[in-house]
């Protein structure tokens, strides 16, 4: 099943790109597995990635943590923290 | 009273008028005692900014300030509930973020719009960017462990 990526801010502008759809590998469960698995993907990656902890997440439009399961996620954000208002 | 007001909640790219607003949320009813509003506005920061550029979520923005709007509905008295909040590139002096709220009485208003407030700067989907006056390459702005306590004060006993 193909899962939709967007990213925000300066996780896009690193990525290079601002949406993709993937097919996620079996074995990817949580968010962090996620992170983990993206943060291989090349260089782009791994510098937009560099420090998971910092990097915030939603699934289907709403934040969750870093240990959800993203199992049945149709669109999964990956954002820096967030400076509106 | 959880429930009782529908708030009103608008992501867009032109400016809003403050008075407008008010006026708007107040129209034809007697049963409100206090409006607060809250305005947000761009700095230029000893002028050493042109513009901040506003990046946002489209679809989130709007269901995470309803959520957030919703829960202050259902915490405060509220009569009227109106956040609009801009997105695109904004120049010094302009406006941003706008909160009202209205109540029957000042405290409930205060607070909702407060609260309102810090949970936008923590939680709503927005990043800024800024553009500097001399032309040289602007950063993200980073957020601030300040904003982050400050909605954490609001957060209920046993959350």
């Amino acid at each position: 099943m193909s899962t939709k990526l967007i990213y925000f801010a300066w996780v896009r502008e690193r990525i290079g790109k601002p949406e993709e759809d993937v097919d996620l590998p079996a074995g990817i469960e949580t968010v962090a597995d996620l992170l983990r698995w993206l943060k291989s993907r090349g260089e782009e990656y791994e510098n937009a990635l560099q420090y998971p902890d910092v990097i915030r997440v939603a699934i289907n439009q709403e934040h969750v943590g870093h240990r959800e399961k993203i199992e049945g996620a149709r669109e999964i954000a990956l954002f820096p923290p967030m400076t509106g208002g | 009273m959880a429930g009782a007001v529908v708030p009103a909640i608008r992501i867009q790219r032109e400016d809003f008028d403050v008075a407008a607003e008010i006026a708007g949320l107040a129209k034809g009813r007697t049963d409100i005692g206090a409006v607060v509003t809250f305005s947000g506005l761009c700095r230029d920061e000893q002028g050493a900014l042109s513009a901040l550029e506003l990046e946002h979520y489209p679809g989130m923005a709007e269901a995470e300030i309803g959520r957030i709007a919703a829960e202050a509905a259902g915490r405060w008295p509220l009569q009227g509930l109106t956040v609009i909040h801009r997105h695109g590139k904004i120049a010094p002096g302009e406006n941003i973020v706008l909160v009202v709220a209205a109540s029957s009485h000042r405290q409930a208003a205060f607070e909702a719009a407060n609260f309102l407030m810090d949970y936008l700067k923590s939680r709503a989907p927005f990043w800024k960017k800024e553009h500097r006056a001399d032309g040289s390459e602007g950063g993200w702005v980073e957020a601030k462990e300040a904003d982050d306590q400050a909605a954490e004060r609001w957060k209920k006993q046993g959350e």
